[in-house]
């Protein structure tokens, strides 16, 4: 373990997660310790806010590792988030108890408003923690290893595998809309009163909440590097670049890619199950193509294949969305978003990451090899007198 | 059954009076005398005057009795005289037609009991029966069948003997039938022929009569309406088949006319065209645009607005789709999943333009009036702007197929789109043929825009509704081949429209993704793939 923990780390994932660790604790220490109206004082709603933003660059993570490395451009990856997110709900909904509107201790409000007459099998063991947490990680896995299963063993690539997994996402839509479903239709879940006992509304709760989205963008981060520094990884870039020859070296591209795209599918659970709590709701909105694509864009601008530019562009893109639909700029956001697909994909392939590596490489490798050459000089000032 | 019996006896004068009325001479005295019973406030003496009326053949017969019907006939007690008062406003003599200047503040109206005005109903149909107007007389006729009024077997009888419109004899036949068929006293020969009537008239109220029919009757009779019932029950279920067929044919045309520019965009150039359907919608704003102009400028020239939009929403969404595809497109080519980000990005620039432009909400787009209405194909309801369109695509269709097949243009694309760097190297300009090959598929969605103009509300999500299931025709399709384009529309648009009643609208679309995307595990590349080497390019 300390093995692959040291090839997957080198300097600037270091530096990433040190400041992943340092806005993690210092942002939830800075909004409870110090006193309200303070000037290094974090107020709630932005914890809250940044909570979201580090879900998001969790879910940027997941689908860096399967667009970046694996070239799987996926475009149905809300789903995976919606679905984990929903089985978050489904917890937080049952927690709710008899402190619903109209008080049913079983029935969540919807069911008692659409005349269930007993809770649905599905909503069976949701009311354990540790139940939810599992089908957090089971249910959008299952989900993509099921489609992946199809759709890579009969080689659906490129485009085509990205608009069927849009399909996916689309008629996961559709079925969340309906009320007879099972999960409260166009409402989604909402009114959660508290997760294993904490108000969802308390300051301290949010904080803990926000610590815990930067962990898990830390586990993921770490599985992420994990897999692509491992020959895994190798395997996934050479696929990635040349899948029929990968084929005919006599890998079994299939099954890497399964592997990589169910992996990517539990990270964006895990990351829809952080994302309820903190937002405080989940509809089948999650579900929208277009919620998926605009995922893909954080990437895209952070730079694929690069792991910490997905995190990055996460935050980035949605931050300054936050900035610019709350400002006088909203009915421009959606020209910036749009110049913000076409420029970065013509003039920015690699992102910003990627962009600014390209600059540094040369500049650390000319500055390397001045050094050595400024060695070598002195190695051959003293070469004579190793002569003599 | 007493009230039968009784009922059948009161309608007997009446019923001859009618036959009578159809074959004297216009007679002036019973008009006369009936419109002043209605001054006396008696049930008894209305209801007289009611069949008198009825009978009498006068002119002014059924003025009098609809404005009973309708509470505006007023009488005056004192001065004997009756009014009718017009839904205009303006008061004519009862007795004379002669306007009258007001209706003299005694008067009031003839009041109705429940059974009167079952009897003013049956003299309206009565009178409606021998309307100049078949359309008319039909109409009365499909109310005869619904009420099975006894009482209206002699005059349905005789209209019936009078008739000549074909498809009013029918009805007569029909409504007689209706009639024989709960007559206590009919035979059993006479019942047969009913049933056969109803039966040949074969529509779902045809079925609810028959289902009707009272258990204690002759065996006969029993199996002849049992055998009817699943005659017309087979042959709704055909009609109903039909119904579905024609609605899959016209969503299939809707996703083909959506489609079949994405599918050359996506067959020579490889590329998904995210703003695909913001083409279709900016087709769907050229023909509002024209619409407005024609409607502020040249209104005599509306019902040819449409005939404009045409070629001016090919040329604006052509002309902007060359424009994409020199300034965008053309750096992205051998980087599929780019282009497609960015053809995103595109869309979402446009829609968000346009609603800068127009505004957020709907915009009217009227339907010329050779596109409104519909007509009827036995069973169904055929509406004119989906057979319009049904046609227009299939024109599209052709046109483009012949287009591929004969011009220098389509010859062009035909080798790009099967072996890029070959044609490449035989000195076909392939940059130009993308810009070309663009700008057509883009023109075709705006002119698929003109026609969702005239069924789907224009406003700027307009192609965001298409787009999902364009893709998933061009998919299932398969690309490179337009008669791809054509089975994979039709056979969505009928799959879905066949689902639907089984499975609920959204499930059906549900079940509809869910068989492609397995559909698509078993043929990647489509129903119609190209084959060959250059198809793992």
């Amino acid at each position: 373990m300390p093995h692959v923990l040291t090839r997957s780390l080198d300097r600037s994932a270091t530096v990433f997660l040190m400041a992943v660790v340092a806005c993690g604790v210092l942002i939830p220490l800075s909004n409870l310790l110090l006193p309200a109206g303070s000037l290094f004082q974090v107020p709630t709603y932005l914890v809250s806010l940044f909570g979201k933003y580090v879900c998001y660059a969790i879910l940027a993570l997941a689908i860096d590792l399967i667009w970046g490395y694996c070239g799987i451009l996926s475009l149905g990856h809300g789903a995976f988030f919606a679905l984990g997110g929903y089985a978050m709900g489904m917890y937080l909904m049952r927690q709710i108890g008899s402190r619903g509107v109209y008080g049913n201790p079983l029935l969540p409000d919807f069911m008692v408003f659409l005349n269930y007459p007993k809770l649905p099998w599905y909503w069976h063991g949701f009311d354990m923690f540790w139940f939810a947490c599992l089908m957090v990680l089971v249910v959008p896995g299952l989900l993509a290893f099921c489609f992946g299963w199809l759709a890579f063993r009969s080689r659906v690539t490129g485009v085509y595998l990205s608009i069927i997994t849009q399909a996916m996402t689309y008629a996961l839509l559709l079925a969340f809309f309906r009320n007879d479903f099972g999960f409260g239709g166009n409402n989604g879940l909402t009114d959660f009163k508290d997760i294993l006992g904490f108000n969802v509304q308390a300051d301290g709760t949010r904080a803990a909440l926000f610590a815990l989205s930067c962990l898990g963008l830390i586990v993921g981060f770490l599985i992420c590097r994990a897999v692509v520094t491992s020959k895994l990884g190798k395997v996934l870039i050479a696929v990635r670049d040349a899948e029929s020859r990968t084929r005919f070296l006599g890998y079994r591209v299939e099954s890497y890619k399964l592997f990589v795209f169910t992996l990517s599918a539990c990270m964006a659970g895990v990351a829809g199950a952080l994302y309820v709590p903190q937002v405080g709701i989940i509809n089948p909105s999650e579900f929208a193509p277009g919620n998926s694509i605009e995922a893909v864009i954080w990437v895209a601008v952070g730079g694929r294949g690069t792991l910490i530019g997905a995190a990055l562009g996460a935050v980035v893109v949605n931050y300054a969305k936050t900035y610019f639909t709350s400002g006088a700029l909203a009915p421009y956001w959606l020209f910036m978003l749009g110049a913000m697909f076409i420029l970065v994909t013509l003039l920015l392939p690699k992102g910003i990451i990627g962009t600014f590596n390209s600059w540094w490489e040369p500049w650390k490798a000319r500055r390397l090899a001045a050094n050595a050459a400024s060695a070598a000089r002195e190695d051959g000032v003293s070469e004579p007198n190793m002569a003599e | 059954m007493l009230t039968k019996v009784l009922r059948n006896v009161r309608a007997l004068p009446f019923a001859l009076l009618i036959i009578l009325a159809t074959v004297l001479p216009v007679l002036a005295g019973p008009f006369e005398d009936a419109i002043g019973k209605f001054t006396t406030d008696d049930f008894s003496d209305t209801e007289e005057a009611i069949n008198a009326i009825a009978t009498s053949g006068n002119p002014l017969a059924f003025t009098v009795i609809s404005a009973l019907q309708d509470g505006r006939l007023m009488f005056d007690a004192d001065a004997k005289k009756v009014y009718v008062t017009q839904p205009d406003g303006k008061s004519i003599d009862a007795e004379t037609g002669a306007p009258v200047a007001s209706v003299p503040d005694s008067a009031s109206a003839v009041r109705l009991n429940n059974r009167l005005r079952r009897s003013v109903e049956a003299a309206m149909s009565g009178l409606t029966l021998s309307s100049p107007d078949a359309g008319k007389r039909i109409e009365a006729a499909q109310s005869i069948f619904k009420t099975h009024d006894e009482a209206m077997l002699l005059a349905i009888e005789g209209a019936l003997a009078k008739e000549t419109n074909k498809d009013a004899k029918q009805a007569f036949t029909a409504a007689r039938g209706a009639i024989l068929l709960f007559k206590d006293d009919a035979t059993e020969a006479q019942k047969l022929d009913a049933i056969a009537a109803i039966r040949d008239r074969g529509d779902q109220e045809a079925l609810a009569m028959l289902s009707d029919v009272p258990a204690d009757q002759p065996p006969a009779v029993t199996h002849a309406v049992a055998s009817a019932i699943a005659a017309i029950q087979s042959r709704l279920a055909i009609w109903s088949a039909v119904q579905n067929a024609w609605y899959g044919l016209s969503l299939g045309s809707v996703l083909l006319l959506a489609a079949i520019g994405l599918a050359i965009t996506f067959g020579v150039m490889g590329v998904i065209n995210m703003a695909h359907g913001e083409m279709v919608m900016i087709g769907a704003y050229v023909t509002f645009v024209v619409q407005q102009v024609i409607r502020n400028s040249f209104p005599g020239l509306f019902d040819y607005a449409l005939v404009i939009a045409v070629p001016s929403a090919f040329i604006v969404a052509g002309a902007i789709g060359i424009l994409i595809e020199r300034t965008i497109i053309r750096f992205l080519y051998g980087r599929p999943l780019e282009t497609l980000l960015a053809t995103w990005g595109l869309s979402l620039v446009l829609q968000q333009a346009v609603r800068s432009l127009f505004g957020p909400t709907n915009q009217e787009v009227a339907n010329p009036s050779w596109m409104s209405g519909a007509f009827q194909l036995g069973q169904i309801t055929i509406t004119y702007n989906r057979l319009w369109i049904l046609c227009f695509t299939l024109a599209v269709f052709v046109i483009l197929l012949a287009m591929l097949r004969y011009t220098a243009l389509g010859l062009e694309m035909r080798a790009v789109t099967q072996n890029r760097r070959m044609a490449a190297s035989m000195g076909i300009a392939t940059s130009r043929v993308d810009a070309l090959t663009f700008g057509l598929g883009s023109g075709i969605a705006g002119i698929a825009g003109v026609a969702l103009s005239q069924i789907d509300n224009v406003s700027p999500n307009l192609g965001q509704s298409y787009i999902i299931d364009s893709f998933m025709v061009v998919v299932f399709g398969g690309v490179g081949n337009l008669w791809g384009t054509l089975v994979g529309a039709f056979t969505l648009g009928i799959a879905n429209k066949f689902l639907e009643p089984v499975a609920g609208a959204v499930l059906g679309k549900i079940a509809i993704l869910v068989l492609i995307i397995l559909f698509i595990q078993k043929r990647p590349r489509g129903l119609f793939a190209l084959k060959g080497r250059a198809v793992e390019a």
